[in-house]
């Protein structure tokens, strides 16, 4: 089995007297697929927002490929091969769809091949031919489409899909799989956040559940949705 | 120079003094700022424009300043809904707020001051009321009516609103729109009707802070201009939407600027507030007495 | 062609027809009321920089030409300094002001900045008023550059400087809208977040173009003591200059680098007409209602209203 190159220990977050996050350990091997879980309030944006910098300040570490990313700026961190996607796909509203991908391609040391390598990344997400649109012109799942392929263009080691499918339907769904599918075989490890349970089981090699900001279960799917905790804290409510 | 107590001392409470003409003027800018996230800039040109109206309508009435400010606040409200419908169709409903709304209130506080130019002339206006050269003295310490006056006066205003924001249904729904819109939505409350009123609010607050500034000392055009870092910075200082770090700091702001205006002359006095405020917004843009994030 | 050689060319051809169209006029006002124009365009192309590509407003525009018009001044008088290396002063002071009121500023929501750069004109104005070495209220008395021989005038030196000025400061517009640079604060303008997180470097682009932004508005005040002969503070700081620096791109167009261009001709051209027949107040109440129209009915301004139809 390949190497452990991200972990997160001991994260925690507060928010005056309120525990969003309490001493969270997850680690991840390159290119594995883990679906997080949890239900709304359990801490798993507050997770993505302190692994990927939007907190400056939050308890516990963060290490990608061995590199210490306390104090790291959001944008240092997706140089650094962190790329994420929004809950609210978040383009770039007065650029084009090609401009939208080439943006962090210019910040990332590709400034002359960034139309060439951004028409890559819009081809891996079938989007070619939308290139000249702009974001308001494309449809729900387009969007999310241009949301991944901006976030593949920083060619990550690691790929936080924050509730890509949410009010996508069941096609759009399995759509969006493939192509998450795609990107890992291309390298990238993937941590999925969905409330879309068929998407997360058919997509994770592994599972972490959060409840209530704590880590309350890690590991094989199969075992994990078979704990009576899960069921009880999470899909009994569903 | 030489210290001297009872010149600090009456630094000290003159400036508590002006820090209630400060509270008055910042506190509609709390609810506008503070409370709707509109970035009205234009405030304190209104409260001078308050002024102007209270200054010609109270020598034509031959009424007292602080009373001509309370009877056309009503028309400053319609006048503040105006404003906010325009914001709110152009600006507010496309999500053009951070640059064309902000440069929409900038033309507005422009057109205001050129309007008041125009129509009064670039002189200084005054109305002295009867108590204006009143001095109560209690010990070494001067109480001049001319400060004490509208600083009751601001107190009892901001009181009035604190209870209408903290007691009435629709000011409960105002705090509301403060916290979250979408919730007042569900409540079938329509959060663009609360934000027209709140601002209508604002607006007639702003009117009578320059009632209230007209009795402390003489208005023109400009005066607006030196206001508007001080507004700013008490709102921020004070925590935004709240109206007791709004009176909190305002009161702190009026001590430290006519304290320096005491001991280092009057002119340097407008410095304060901007070094003050760019203070706040580098170490703690939370504000003095805001929650820490 | 490379395109950027073209602008450059082209601009320095204009500017060329231009000179030779006064010089035939043979009036000393032709090249006042030049000098007015190029001033704004220059002007409005520095508020577009920071305006216009990342969407933070600069309100201070009238105080960072005054700290040009100062620096000027001061060396001036300090070290005799005459107009060219007072204009590089200019920059170097006016763009460390920018520099430092962003680093202040800029790390929160950016409605702080441009309350902030608010304020700071009525303090640099404090500061100026009490400042005797360089005149206090009253004013400064100098200041007439040693003419210099190609130039036929000094009327025609002072707008000849102006017109670099302007085309240097429209090409160096240019130059960042087509740059890295420039999608970077168009990226960071449309939402500052997602900008972040595809690796912009936020707050370091904020910074490069609010230093940008002072250093040229410096720029365009220096020369302004030579060109009135006489600079106190209300006329340094007047209102006219901040709110034209914003009106004047957003009617022509933010964030386009013609569109400052146009914007500051159109409407410097207005109110040097309007000048003459009727009163200064009167005269900047139209520019406040222009820009208030322009901004609720055509928030793109002329260039998008017409991009728009096309």
């Amino acid at each position: 089995m390949s190497e452990v190159f991200f972990r997160a220990a001991g994260l925690g977050k507060r928010f005056g007297g309120f525990v969003a996050l309490a001493e969270v350990d997850i680690e991840l091997r390159a290119g594995e697929r883990l679906g997080l879980i949890g239900p709304n309030g359990s801490g798993k944006s507050t997770f993505v927002n302190c692994i990927s910098g939007d907190f400056g300040e939050h308890d516990g570490q963060v290490t990608l490929g061995g590199v210490a990313l306390g104090g790291l700026k959001p944008h240092r961190r997706a140089r650094l091969g962190m790329a994420r996607t929004f809950q609210l796909p978040q383009p770039f509203n007065s650029l084009n769809v090609l401009e939208n991908v080439r943006v962090p391609l210019l910040f990332a040391g590709h400034a002359a091949e960034a139309t060439d390598r951004a028409m890559a990344c819009l081809e891996q997400v079938e989007m070619a031919d939308k290139a000249r649109k702009l974001p308001k012109e494309l449809t729900q799942v387009e969007q999310r489409r241009l949301e991944l392929a901006r976030a593949i263009a920083l060619q990550p080691r690691l790929l936080i899909a924050d509730e890509a499918m949410a009010g996508l339907s069941n096609t759009e769904v399995d759509q969006i799989i493939a192509l998450l599918f795609k990107l890992n075989e291309a390298g990238a490890a993937v941590i999925m956040i969905e409330h879309i349970m068929r998407a997360v089981t058919a997509f994770s090699e592994r599972l972490v559940v959060f409840v209530a900001g704590r880590k309350i279960a890690d590991g094989p799917p199969r075992d994990v949705l078979a704990l009576a905790e899960v069921e009880g804290a999470y899909l009994g409510k569903q | 120079m030489e210290f001297d107590l009872s010149l600090l001392l009456n630094g000290i409470v003159s400036g508590l003094l002006l820090g209630g003409l400060y509270a008055a003027a910042a506190s509609g800018l709390a609810v506008s700022f503070g409370m709707l996230d509109i970035v009205n800039i234009a405030h304190p040109a209104l409260m001078v424009t308050g002024a102007f109206t209270v200054v010609a309508l109270g020598t034509w009435l031959g009424l007292d300043p602080l009373v001509v400010a309370v009877l056309q606040a009503p028309l400053f409200y319609v006048f503040g809904i105006g404003i906010y419908n325009a914001y709110h169709h152009f600006f507010e409903k496309r999500g053009d707020e951070a640059l064309q709304g902000l440069a929409f209130f900038f033309g507005v506080m422009f057109i205001i001051e050129v309007g008041l130019v125009m129509v009064f002339g670039p002189e200084q206006r005054f109305l002295d009321p009867s108590y204006a050269y009143t001095t109560w003295r209690i010990g070494d310490i001067d109480l001049p009516l001319r400060m004490l006056v509208p600083g009751l006066f601001a107190m009892a205003s901001i009181g009035g609103l604190f209870l209408y924001l903290h007691r009435s249904f629709t000011g409960l729904a105002i705090a509301a729109v403060a916290q979250d819109a979408e919730a007042l939505r569900l409540m079938a409350i329509d959060p663009v009707r609360i934000k027209r009123l709140a601002f209508g609010i604002s607006i007639a607050l702003a009117s009578m802070a320059g009632g209230a500034l007209v009795v402390v000392q003489p208005v023109e055009p400009s005066s607006g201009q030196v206001f508007i870092g001080r507004v700013f910075a008490i709102c921020i200082m004070g925590g935004m939407a709240s109206l007791p770090g709004c009176i909190m700091a305002a009161l702190l702001f009026g001590v430290v600027e006519n304290v320096t205006a005491t001991f280092f002359g009057p002119s340097w006095s407008p410095a304060v507030a901007f070094g003050w405020l760019l203070l706040v917004l580098a170490f703690r843009p939370q504000g003095l007495f805001g929650k820490a994030a | 062609m490379n395109t950027h050689l073209r602008f450059w060319l082209g601009a320095a051809a204009l500017g060329l027809a231009l000179v030779a169209g006064l010089r035939l006029l043979g009036n000393d006002y032709g090249y006042f009321a030049g000098y007015f124009v190029l001033q704004y365009v220059v002007l409005a192309g520095a508020w577009n920089i920071l305006g216009g590509y990342a969407g933070y407003v600069n309100f201070g525009a009238a105080g960072f030409m005054a700290a040009g018009a100062y620096s000027a001044i001061v060396v001036r008088q300090w070290l005799g300094w005459d107009l060219i290396p007072g204009i590089f002063a200019a920059a170097f002071v006016a763009g460390l002001l920018g520099l430092g009121t962003g680093y202040l500023t800029l790390r929160l929501k950016g409605v702080y900045f441009s309350i902030a750069t608010l304020c700071l004109a009525v303090v640099l104005q404090t500061l100026v008023v009490n400042w005797d070495y360089v005149g206090g209220s009253r004013g400064a008395y100098i200041i007439h550059a040693r003419d210099i021989p190609p130039f036929n005038s000094y009327s025609e030196m002072l707008f000849i400087v102006m017109l670099a000025l302007a085309i240097i400061t429209t090409g160096i517009g240019r130059a960042v809208e087509m740059s890295r640079l420039g999608r970077g604060l168009q990226a960071i303008r449309d939402n500052e977040r997602a900008a972040e997180a595809v690796g912009v470097p936020t707050l370091r682009l904020k910074l490069v173009a609010t230093t940008l932004c002072g250093a040229l508005m410096g720029v365009a005040g220096a020369p302004l003591p030579y060109y009135s002969g006489y600079l106190n503070p209300e006329a340094a700081f007047s209102l006219a200059y901040a709110v034209n620096a914003i009106a004047m791109p957003l009617i022509g167009g933010a964030g386009t680098w013609a569109g400052p261009v146009i914007g500051a001709v159109l409407l410097a051209s207005l109110q040097q007409a309007a000048t003459v027949t009727i009163s200064s107040a009167l005269n900047l109440w139209i520019v406040g209602w222009m820009l208030v129209i322009f901004v609720a009915v055509a928030p793109r301004g002329i260039l998008g209203w017409f991009r728009r139809r096309a």
